[in-house]
């Protein structure tokens, strides 16, 4: 017999991820009176439940590393939910004679739960790589273009900053910054002597009140959640005020599958395996925002395949996938026999650097094109489990002696992070593995990596940097040391000096844009060039990868491709 | 946002008014924490000693031994064994097949160099005689002389380094270290003035 079933729902928008550029497009997009279903492929995020703020190092069994110690750096147990190296049932490939790393979120505000909180704006020569120096593409947008939607991503989630006038490295609007600890203050002396820019940091980090979120309270621990959202994350800043408008719809523990096709060529539908009843589903949307990270944005895209798009959704220029890049990343340690002097004190501030030293050669003839930044932090943090291992390798034996070096020397090493530009490469690319599968039938990535000439010149610039900074502030380079900062990402070495490829986790440009349907995927709007009511919202559009940390270039470039989504719905355009 | 939890503000106050309401406790994780951790170590010390997941009762007092040799108590603060490095490594090595090969293999190696050496097991052996062996495991340069010590040095770095852990992350030992963070300030007033910085 017949059945008249409900009428089919169907949302204004499905956005696929909820992290920097998937919070950003719900909260645009809500408020803009739409009605949008979200997909997180992880479980929500309940701060009261999941932070370990202020907890100490002896208040869990394992002391922060987990079972058989095996949790360290960016996945101990201290982090706020985030995300993982390995995903057990969800593999990734990497293709013979690659190397590469891949970090994934399956959580509600994804990586935005631990990041760094570094927010910087890319300059206006980072947008126009190819008329620059004649390497790359250029942007089909400019700087003045996005500037506006940086001035309304900074003003809603606050960052610290200062005003300085450096080349390519705009300023924003900022809060006043936190004061440097001594151990920036002596990385500072020594860069002012070597004519290094050396400035306060630009963070994510309220050091007022800002609606509602109270200031900051120095506990360092911004990594673990912040349960006054005294810094930014997509889940205590993006997703609370979509949710008020009444219009958001989270689906949580969908792992999507495929963008389906309408009969006149649209997106219709998203096809998602509820993970928590093992079951197929689907959500129905007069448009698509895919945010789910660059690489799982790619592989969306790639795995949406339909007569009319038998490659892939959007990907008839065969792009999808290519000029992946990530940062260079290049560490060093050193050790600061003065420090060993300083009394006890209180050294936490905030969760990440006080000082920073932006690209300060722009311009200039160097030995490679484009540039890079340094972090570096240190000093007298909370201990944890690994911090003595060098100490303990480097005096040996045992007893009293042992213990009183290592109180002696706590607190007086500091480690250096150069974050530098990657041109893109034709070596460097994501692609559907043609075997493996996920643990929901889902084909995974596999991953193609080589860096290139200028990315290992650029790492050699920086080990040179660093020695020099850490001679002329009176210390001495450490061979073989762990950082005694958290650091912003597992560095793994792969030569001597280079990160390997998807290890700082800024993996970028998958899906990149561009004014040429043949060689980019999306337009100026971050809108398909060939499904029109199909948009991506993370780093997959970026069409270069600047040193510049890219947070906040998603959620300002988020906002922008919401208000033009906004404006086409008004006027029925997808 | 946290409209429903508590705020810095009221966190700072219930700190100063040093009464730590039952709502509040609940809404605080570092007061909770403080407060479980308590009854824990109170359960502890009603329960009597630590039962080891691991190791046999026997390995375990060479462990609580060695700990405490590495780093041992003196006039500041306690030793390795006061700040649970023993229960540490107890719990770490019964879920990691690496530590179980290295560190059971380096207890085996210790009572077996000192019956040949003393013809006793090294929990007998005189403290003079137990330097002695433990000299001999302590430095790399000993291996690099003699391969047949590289197993036992590697043992005993990595026991080092566990020890270090255990201390150092424990209460005395942070405490013994001067940490002074992990608090609610309402400024950050930076570097304090000093010289030569």
């Amino acid at each position: 017999m017949l059945q008249v079933g409900p009428a089919r729902k169907v949302y204004d928008v499905c956005i696929v991820g909820s992290g920097a550029g998937g919070g950003t497009a719900a909260k645009v997009l809500t408020e803009g009176g739409l009605n949008v279903v979200m997909l997180e492929a992880g479980p929500r995020l309940d701060p009261d439940k999941d932070f370990k703020e202020h907890m100490w190092p002896y208040q869990l069994p394992h002391r922060g590393v987990g079972v058989g110690g095996r949790q360290r750096g960016i996945g101990d147990e201290f982090m706020a939910p985030n995300g993982f190296w390995e995903i057990q049932g969800e593999p990734y490939t990497v293709a013979n004679g690659s190397a590469f790393r891949w970090f994934r979120s399956r959580i509600e505000g994804g990586r935005t739960n631990h990041w760094g909180r570094i927010a910087l704006r890319f300059g206006p020569a980072d947008f126009r790589a190819h008329s620059t120096d004649g390497m790359g593409d250029d942007w089909p947008i400019t700087y003045e273009e996005l500037a506006p939607y940086y001035d309304k991503v900074e003003s809603y989630i606050g960052v610290f900053g200062t005003k300085e006038n450096v080349p390519n490295s705009p300023d924003g609007i900022f809060q006043a910054p936190p004061r440097p600890r001594c151990t920036e203050t002596l990385v500072k002396k020594a860069c002012d002597q070597l004519h290094i820019t050396c400035i306060p940091s630009r963070l994510a980090i309220l050091t007022k009140e800002l609606n509602g979120r109270d200031p900051c309270h120095y506990c360092a621990q911004c990594g673990r959640g912040c349960r006054s959202a005294s810094n930014f994350s997509s889940s205590q800043v993006m997703i609370p005020p979509a949710v008020k408008t009444g219009r958001l719809t989270m689906i949580a523990n969908a792992m999507a599958r495929e963008i389906l096709i309408g009969q006149n060529g649209k997106a219709e539908a998203v096809s998602y395996v509820d993970k928590s009843t093992k079951t197929e589903q689907r959500v129905y949307a007069k448009t698509v925002v895919v945010a789910a990270s660059a690489c799982e944005s790619a592989r969306l895209l790639l795995n949406s395949k339909s007569a009319q798009f038998p490659n892939g959704i959007a990907n008839g220029s065969g792009v999808v996938g290519r000029y992946l890049t990530d940062s260079a990343g290049s560490d060093l340690v050193g050790h600061f026999p003065q420090l060993e002097k300083m009394p006890a004190h209180n050294h936490d501030g905030v969760g990440g650097m006080h000082l920073y030293m932006p690209w300060w050669r722009f311009g200039q003839k160097n030995e490679f094109l484009r540039g890079y930044h340094i972090e570096f932090g240190g000093g007298r943090n909370m201990p944890g489990v690994g911090e003595f291992d060098y100490v303990c390798e480097a005096q040996e034996g045992y007893g009293a002696a042992l213990k009183q070096k290592c109180r002696s020397v706590y607190g007086s090493f500091i480690g250096f992070s150069g974050r530098g530009e990657m041109i893109p490469n034709e070596n460097c690319f994501c692609e559907l593995d043609p075997e493996v599968k996920d643990q929901w039938g889902i084909p995974v990535l596999r991953f193609h990596w080589k860096w290139g000439e200028n990315e290992l010149k650029m790492a050699s610039d920086m080990q040179e940097t660093f020695r020099s900074i850490i001679e002329t502030a009176g210390g001495r380079v450490v061979v073989g040391a762990r950082r005694h900062s958290k650091p912003s990402g597992d560095v793994q070495q792969q030569s001597s000096t280079i990160s390997t490829g998807g290890a700082i986790i800024h993996e970028l440009g998958a899906v990149r844009m561009g004014n040429d349907a043949r060689s980019s995927a999306l337009n100026g709007h971050c809108q398909a060039h060939e499904v029109k009511n199909l948009f991506v919202a993370d780093a997959a559009p970026f069409v270069t990868n600047p040193d510049k940390n890219p947070t906040l270039t998603i959620m300002a470039l988020a906002w922008r491709t919401s208000e033009y989504l906004l404006e086409q719905a008004k006027k029925m355009e997808l | 946002m946290s409209t429903d939890s508590v705020t810095r503000r009221a966190v700072l106050k219930s700190l100063m008014v040093g009464t730590v309401a039952g709502s509040v406790m609940r809404a605080i994780p570092l007061e909770a924490a403080e407060h479980a951790h308590h009854i824990i170590e109170a359960e502890k010390e009603i329960a009597g000693a630590y039962t080891p997941k691991y190791f046999p009762a026997a390995s375990y007092k060479m462990i609580q031994t060695l700990c405490e040799t590495i780093i041992p108590a003196d006039a500041e603060a306690g030793g390795a064994v006061e700040a649970g490095a023993p229960e540490f490594i107890d719990l770490l090595t019964s879920e990691n097949e690496e530590y179980q090969t290295t560190l059971g293999g380096g207890l085996k190696w210790l009572d077996e160099a000192c019956e040949m050496r003393y013809s006793k097991r090294y929990m007998e052996c005189l403290q003079e005689q137990q330097i002695e062996i433990l000299d001999l495991i302590a430095y790399r340069k000993n291996a690099e002389k003699d391969e047949r010590l590289t197993r036992a040095v590697e043992f005993f770095s990595l026991l080092r380094n566990m020890t270090a852990d255990g201390f150092f992350t424990s209460k005395i030992g942070i405490k013994y270290l001067g940490y002074k963070g992990n608090t609610f300030l309402t400024h950050f007033s930076g570097c304090p003035p000093l010289l030569g910085l």
